[in-house]
């Protein structure tokens, strides 16, 4: 520490680092102490829990259990992660279609009202209609394998997408428009140039929320068609149905890695983006 | 060029110079609105006229109206010039472009070739004094150096007639007094016809070789003063008697007016 006081004045302003809060050994130790002080009290719960169930400990394993019967088992971590893998393909192949899908669909209301007329209501009802009542449906339509699993996926995630995306174009205040208008620009100028550089942040948030919706989508397509390559959705609906607690555990916990990963992952994308010249209002 | 000229009526006869020809010019919004009635206006090359009025009293309508973003609902309103610059209340910059960048947007929009628009993005940016900030993102600059961007990008388009809708009313008092003297500077140089919006008396006066006071909704024109200081201007002909006596009568007019 105190070698770090010593070279504090040659940087400058040593108030300005001080202060600067997640740096250093005391920084680190406020940012992540009490979350895992947090997770401390929760395992020690689980663990009472689990010790009170006795013989039904199945239905909540002891935490290490996880490990020693789930990730640690040869043929469960292989499963788990061919399953994962499956996953994530199908739900990037929807969140793709979906971006593909809502860009245009945005684009198309941006460009008159009458077509926003038209087609917003469409988009609300998709987001109203509770997708798991159209599962059958489309396993029916679709094969139940990979592809009817991606248009699950796909509905689910749509929506955002349409949304933030339709949020963005119409955001672009009217200046800049007439500044474009006055040099007599195309509606496409204006859209290329303009509209769609305008709403990148609206889109990128978007994006974030419809990813974390298109691995929902793959999973819950999965878990009810149970057909093809299995993914995770049909792992845990097996691992459910021979009550094999520690696996099925194992199996939730890799699923909802896969989120927080593909989550970080897109909010890293948006820094990566837009982060260098976009200012959000509240600064 | 592509650029949207707004050559309206071949009824109005040109008179001399006069970049800017408005007769009886009314406009009434759908709404019912009328913003401006019976307004008689010229600007010719080298005068800058600065039109002071109330808030809502159709100011910015007729600046709109002079660009060609909006029609006169009545009378005539003829620009005799495709050259026209338009300088917004706020800078209006693409915040994903640089400085370079945003200056070189109307050039490309009007589909100049890239070093034809390097070239002149250059010239604008050294004469509006942003040297060296080429590579800045929006963020990264004041409020006033956002301003200079703008007055920069529309200076590509070596304009004849400037129109500007109160551009520094959200800027600091010394930034704008920095402001009005450059653009002074720039005006002396490039003897463009400018037509100023401003809510500031005394900035009219200082800036202008001709001071417009419109009344209260709806616009109409109730008096006309020369200022007779000479251009390029002194600062401190502010702190004269004859600069104060001035900005007393066209404050007069304006109380007059509005009332």
């Amino acid at each position: 520490m105190s070698t770090v006081a010593k070279e504090l004045p040659t940087t400058g302003s040593p108030t300005l680092q001080v202060r600067r809060p997640g740096r250093g050994t005391k920084g680190t130790a406020l940012l992540v102490g009490p979350p895992i002080a947090f997770l401390a009290l929760i395992l020690a719960l689980w663990y009472l829990v689990s010790a009170l169930l006795g013989r039904l400990s199945f239905l909540l394993p002891a935490p290490h259990r996880i490990f020693t019967e789930g990730f640690f088992d040869a043929r469960v971590a292989g499963d788990i992660g061919n399953a994962i893998v499956q996953t994530l393909l199908v739900s990037l192949a929807g969140l793709a279609v979906a971006i593909v899908i809502g860009v245009v669909w945005a684009v198309a209301m941006s460009q008159a009202r009458a077509i926003e007329r038209t087609l917003y209501p469409y988009a609300v009802i998709l987001q109203c209609i509770p997708i798991l009542a159209l599962v059958p449906l489309i396993g029916f339509w679709f094969g139940q394998e990979f592809f009817a699993r991606m248009i699950v996926s796909v509905l689910i995630a749509l929506f955002p997408m349409v949304s933030n995306t339709l949020f963005g174009l119409q955001g672009v205040e009217r200046s800049q428009r007439e500044l474009f208008k006055l040099q007599g620009a195309s509606r496409w100028t204006v859209l290329t140039k303009l509209q769609l550089p305008a709403a990148l942040p609206a889109m990128f948030a978007g994006m974030r929320i419809s990813a974390g919706l298109a691995v929902v989508g793959a999973i819950v397509g999965d878990f009810f068609f149970r057909r093809g390559t299995p993914g995770i959705g049909s792992l845990i609906s097996n691992y459910t149905a021979r009550l094999q607690g520690p696996q099925l555990f194992a199996a939730i916990l890799a699923a909802a890695l896969l989120g927080v990963a593909i989550f970080a992952l897109f909010g890293w994308l948006t820094k990566a983006a837009v982060g260098k010249w976009y200012e959000p209002a509240t600064n | 060029m592509t650029l949207s000229t707004p050559t309206r009526s071949p009824a109005a006869p040109p008179t001399g110079t006069a970049l800017l020809d408005f007769r009886d010019v009314a406009m009434q919004f759908p709404n019912g609105t009328i913003a401006l009635s019976g307004v008689d206006l010229t600007v010719e090359r080298g005068e800058f006229v600065t039109v002071v009025g109330p808030s809502g009293c159709g100011k910015s309508t007729l600046l709109r109206i002079a660009s060609g973003l909006e029609k006169a609902s009545a009378g005539t309103a003829s620009v005799a010039t495709s050259r026209i610059g338009y300088v917004f209340q706020d800078a209006t910059l693409l915040p994903w472009r640089d400085v370079e960048s945003n200056v070189e947007l109307l050039a490309e929009l009007n589909g100049r070739s890239k070093k034809d628009r390097a070239a002149k993005a250059a010239d604008a940016i050294e004469l509006v004094g942003l040297t060296g900030f080429e590579k800045h993102l929006p963020k990264q600059l004041s409020g006033g150096m956002r301003m200079r961007t703008s007055l920069a990008r529309s200076l590509t388009l070596d304009p004849e007639l400037f129109l500007f809708d109160e551009p520094f009313g959200a800027l600091d008092e010394i930034t704008r007094e920095r402001l009005n003297d450059e653009l002074i500077r720039l005006f002396a140089e490039q003897q463009f016809g400018g037509l100023f919006i401003t809510h500031s008396v005394s900035e009219a006066v200082y800036l202008s070789t001709k001071v417009v006071v419109m009344s209260g909704r709806p616009g109409r024109i109730v008096d006309v003063f020369e200022v007779p200081f000479d251009m390029p201007r002194d600062p401190d002909v502010r702190y004269t008697g004859e600069f104060a006596e001035l900005v007393g009568k066209v404050s007069h007019a304006l109380r007059e007016g509005h009332s």
